[in-house]
Order: structure tokens, then sequence, then C-alpha cells
């Protein structure tokens, strides 16, 4: 009894190791396999993508289809660039960002200074539903609002909107989170000093929390500088540089969408999916630094 | 005595937070308002009906095969992405927790947050689509199986950032005890690590669940739009994103307010999951 209970132990220690290892062997090869798509999607953008980026690809606007259909029939690189995207972007993007920062971060004062009040618990909830509505849903919303009713018609301004209440909550969050890391103490020595309270929000709380609330910021602008279906219910497109923000407008999301629809602008697809990527890693790289030299 | 200038200060920040809960508000309203003329003509069937046809004079909508398709897609992208997920948390919370590998693959993972669903569709529909084509998917590799792949990558960084966190922070004493008493790794991961951080797991892949349900441009290049509901996982379909993004262009009238009413369904919908996946992180951290 005493042997055999011994060898069925022994037995099944052999069998438990092996499982262990082979579990480890498992969990270490689908968590490679997991890193792989990563890697596999930028080298298809860098080696499809680098031979059209030029001084042109920035600067001039998108070519015509006939243009590019000569161009590629004659075995050249398709002229022109996405200079209308870029400028597109930039406003959309520069627009968002007045329109979502200031009431992000006083909203996130607001929940840090009212913690565990009725109001306050319900607006960081509504916020946090926010930050979950699907980005086509805020593409309609901002079509029934702005593009039906104050441009009458799709507009820059009109994908801005989408795109501010897109980033708007991240402001918030990551405000609140930022305000609330810093020493209560140093608000209350402003306070004893008979400091009015929109000069301690101003003088102490902003810029203790600085780089907090600036990682915070450039995260959500990379997180709205590649969405495109908004922007397709909302900015539409054009061909040429607008900067009227009343008018249809486009941006580099929005043109990769229109070479892919157009079989003659295919080259155009992978420098400008490209140029969105490093512009998306270089603030991602950016707010990094800045997050990790706070730390 | 509050001054004055302080009673400005405190209604300027309540005035910003009373704006957010505005634009919710206003979202609902505009939602619900423009959905009506869809509602009045189609009733409540409009959630039922798998017609979508938009023949002049006998229009008919309805948004189940997008309803189908898009809770296919969103299952789907799960699955397939729960083992990698799952392996990864583990990879990072437990197994080589702080060391450089760690810090490298999880670097990888954010970044795939990173990356537009715009250049996710590019990279499905020419990197994997014609690989799915040669291993015998039928519509020119377009459908369920094919958006569920793409969406599996894409939500990913979302399943695994939570449960990371909360494997790692399973108390070190627990583990501890359990390898006192003879068990494996895989033995501690089964009966201490993935018990005490449960909820936390099941959160974080509920809230990417809600990810998945509204991804629209990877999914509309991949699903192959075709309105009807997926007899399969290998056929084609459209989801309730994806069905907006491409029919919104010539949409008006009946058609426009049924897209609407779509959009209003979607919100719901992933205004439920979303709210399901709070409830647990707010359980687990009070």
């Amino acid at each position: 009894m005493d042997i055999a209970g011994k060898t069925e132990y022994q037995d099944r220690s052999a069998f438990r190791i092996l499982k262990d290892k082979f579990a480890m062997i498992t969990i270490v090869i689908l968590s490679l396999l997991t890193a792989s798509p990563i890697i596999l999607i930028i080298y298809k953008l860098i080696v499809e993508g680098y031979r059209q980026i030029s001084l042109r690809f920035i600067i001039e606007n998108t070519p015509d289809t006939f243009a590019a259909m000569t161009a590629v029939a004659s075995g050249e690189k398709i002229p022109g660039g996405i200079a209308n995207g870029i400028t597109g972007t930039l406003i959309m993007i520069v627009m968002a960002a007045v329109i979502a920062i200031p009431v992000g971060v006083m909203t996130g004062i607001y929940l840090y200074e009212n913690q565990g009040k009725f109001l306050a618990n319900l607006t960081r909830n509504i916020s946090d539903i926010l930050q979950g509505v699907p980005s086509i849903v805020l593409g309609l919303i901002s079509y029934l609002w702005i593009v039906k009713h104050v441009t009458m018609g799709f507009s820059a301004l009109a994908g801005s909107v989408s795109l501010s209440i897109m980033m708007l909550p991240m402001i918030v969050r990551s405000t609140e989170e930022t305000l609330k890391m810093i020493p209560l103490t140093l608000k209350e020595a402003a306070l004893a000093l008979g400091t009015p309270y929109h000069k301690v929000i101003l003088r102490v709380l902003i810029p203790t929390g600085f780089s907090g609330l600036l990682t915070g910021i450039l995260l959500g602008i990379s997180r709205i500088l590649g969405e495109t279906a908004p922007l397709m219910l909302t900015a539409l497109g054009s061909n040429v540089i607008n900067l009227n923000i009343t008018e249809p407008t486009s941006a580099i999301p929005l043109l990769i969408w229109d070479f892919y629809n157009d079989p003659n602008m295919i080259d155009l697809i992978w420098s400008s999916s490209l140029l969105l990527m490093i512009m998306i890693l270089l603030l991602n790289i950016v707010s990094r630094q800045i997050a990790a030299k706070r730390k | 005595m509050m001054a004055n200038s302080d009673k400005i200060t405190k209604i300027v920040l309540s005035l910003a937070a009373f704006l957010i809960m505005a634009v919710a508000g206003g979202m609902i309203y505009s939602l619900v308002e423009g959905s009506i003329p869809s509602f009045r003509v189609f009733g409540l069937n409009f959630i039922f009906s798998d017609q979508w046809d938009p023949t002049e004079s006998k229009e008919n909508y309805g948004a189940l095969p997008f309803i189908a398709g898009t809770l296919m897609t969103s299952v789907a992208a799960l699955i397939i992405s729960l083992p990698l997920s799952f392996s990864t948390s583990l990879f990072l919370g437990e197994y080589f927790r702080g060391t450089r590998v760690a810090r490298i693959l999880s670097l990888l993972v954010d970044l795939l947050a990173g990356i537009p669903s715009i250049v996710y569709g590019l990279w499905g529909f020419y990197v994997l689509r014609p690989l799915l084509t040669d291993m015998g998917l039928p519509n020119q590799g377009y459908g369920v199986l094919t958006a569920s792949l793409i969406l599996a990558i894409m939500i990913i960084p979302y399943a695994t950032s939570l449960s990371n966190e909360i494997i790692a922070m399973v108390p070190n004493d627990l583990k501890e005890a359990a390898y006192s008493l003879g068990a494996t790794r895989l033995e501690v991961i089964q009966t201490v690590t993935v018990p005490s951080a449960r909820s936390g797991i099941i959160a974080g892949y509920i809230l990417a669940f809600g990810r998945a349900l509204g991804e629209t441009m990877a999914v509309t290049m991949l699903i192959g739009n075709s309105n009807v509901v997926p007899s399969g996982f290998f056929s084609t379909g459209n989801t309730m994103a994806s069905v907006i993004a491409n029919q919104f262009g010539e949409a008006e009238g009946l058609k426009l307010s049924s897209l609407i009413a779509i959009g209003l369904l979607l919100f719901l919908i992933t205004g439920i999951v979303n709210g399901i996946g709070k409830l647990i992180i707010k359980k687990m951290t009070s």
C-alpha cells in the first residue's frame, strides 16, 4: 500500500513537470505569435511604401486618376502627393484639440475637486460611456449636428467635432489621474497664502501636472490621427488643399480610403499609410518619454 | 465667505462637466430623433427583419443581418484572440515579469493599439486575404472569418492591458504558499493566479469585445459587404458599423433614418457591454 502510493506519486510528478514545461513552451510560442502582426504590418508598410516618399509626396496634391494611370502604364512613379490630406489632418486635429482640451481639462479638475460627490460620479460614468462609443456613431452624431445644421454640408468643422468627442474622455481621465497624484500639501500651501482658486489651478495644479496632461493629450491625438470612419460621414474629402473649415476637406486616412478604392492609385496607399504610421509612432514615443521622465 | 472669483471658477468647472453630460444626452436625443421615421414605418420589427431592400417605393429595411454580422465577427474575434492574449498576459505578468523581453513584448502589444483601423484593413486585404484564399476560403477570401481574424489582432492590446496588471498584482504570498506545497508553476497559475485574477481578466475581455463591436474600417474592407444574415463563418456579411460606412454616402430619407437607427442600436449594445465590463472592474476594486 505504502509502496504503491509512493510509485504512483513519483509517476505523477514526472508527468506534472512535463505538463508544466509544455505549458510554458506553449505560452512562449503564443506570445511570440502575438507580437508578430505588428512586425509584419510595419515591415509591409516600409517595404511597399518607402519608394514613393519624397519631398514631392509631402508638398503636392493628389493626382487625378488619369495622371496616375499613365504613370503606372509607363512604369514611372505616380506623380503628386498627399499635401491636401496632410493639411486637412493638421487642421482637423488642431481644431479637435482646441475644442477638447479646455473642456476635458476643466472637467478633469472638476472631478478631482468633487471626489465622491453624486454629480462628479455621474460625470465620470458618462465620460466613460463616451469613451466606449464606436467612432462611426460619433461620425453620425457630428453629421446630424454640424453637417445638417451648422455648415449645411460636409466640412472640416464637422470632422473635428466628431474627433473632439472621441478625444474628450481620454483627456478627462488623464487629467483626473494626474491631479490625484499631486501632493495635497502643495495645493493647501497655495490656498493658505490666500491665493484665489483659479490661480491655484493655473499656477499650481496645471504646471505641476503639466507633463501628465501633455501625455494624455498626445496619446489622445495619436488615437484620432488615424480615424477614418467618422471623417467619411463628416469631412468627406477633397482633391485640393482646403483651408476653409466650412468646406469638405481631406485627411490622410481619407486619402488612403480613396486610393484603396481606385485601382490606379495603389502605389500611394502604402506610402500614405507609412507616413501616417510614422506620425503616430512619433507621438507615442514622445508621450512615452514624457511619461517616463515623470516617474 | 467665498470670494467672487472662486465662485466663478467653480461655476466654470461645473459648466465643463455639464457640457460633457449635455453632449452625451444630445447624442442619445439626436440618434433617437433621427431613427424615429424608420421605427415609425417598420416598428420594432426593424430589429428582427432580415430585409434590406432599397428599391424605390417598396423600401424595406431591417437590422437583423447587421446585428448578426456584428455579433458573429466580434464573438469569433474574441475566441480567436483569447489564447493569444491570455498567453501574452501570463508571459508579461507571470513568467517573465519585469524582464527586458517582457518590456519589449509589452511595447509591441501597445503599438498594436496605435495602428489605425484602415491600415489593419489594408494589411488584411493585401496580405491576409490572399493567404486565406490560397488555403481554400471561398468568396475571394472575403467574409466573417477574415474580418474576425483581423479584429482578433486589433483587440489584443485591449484584452491584455487590464489582465496583465491584475495578474502581476496577485500577491506573492499566495503563490509562494502554493509553491511550498510542491505545486509546479502551471499548477500555481491554475489554482492561485487565475482564480484570484479572474474577474479582472473577464472584465478586460468584455471591454475588448466592446471594442470589436464598433470597429468599422478594417471590417468594411474584409467582410464582403453583403446585406444578408451570414450563413456561416466562411460566408460574407456586413456589420452594423460597416453598413453605416458603406451605405451612408448615397443615403437619404428612410434609408438614412434606418442607418441612424442601426447607429442607435450599436450605441446601445456597446454601451451595455462596456457598462458590464466597468461594473465588474468597480466591484473588483471596491
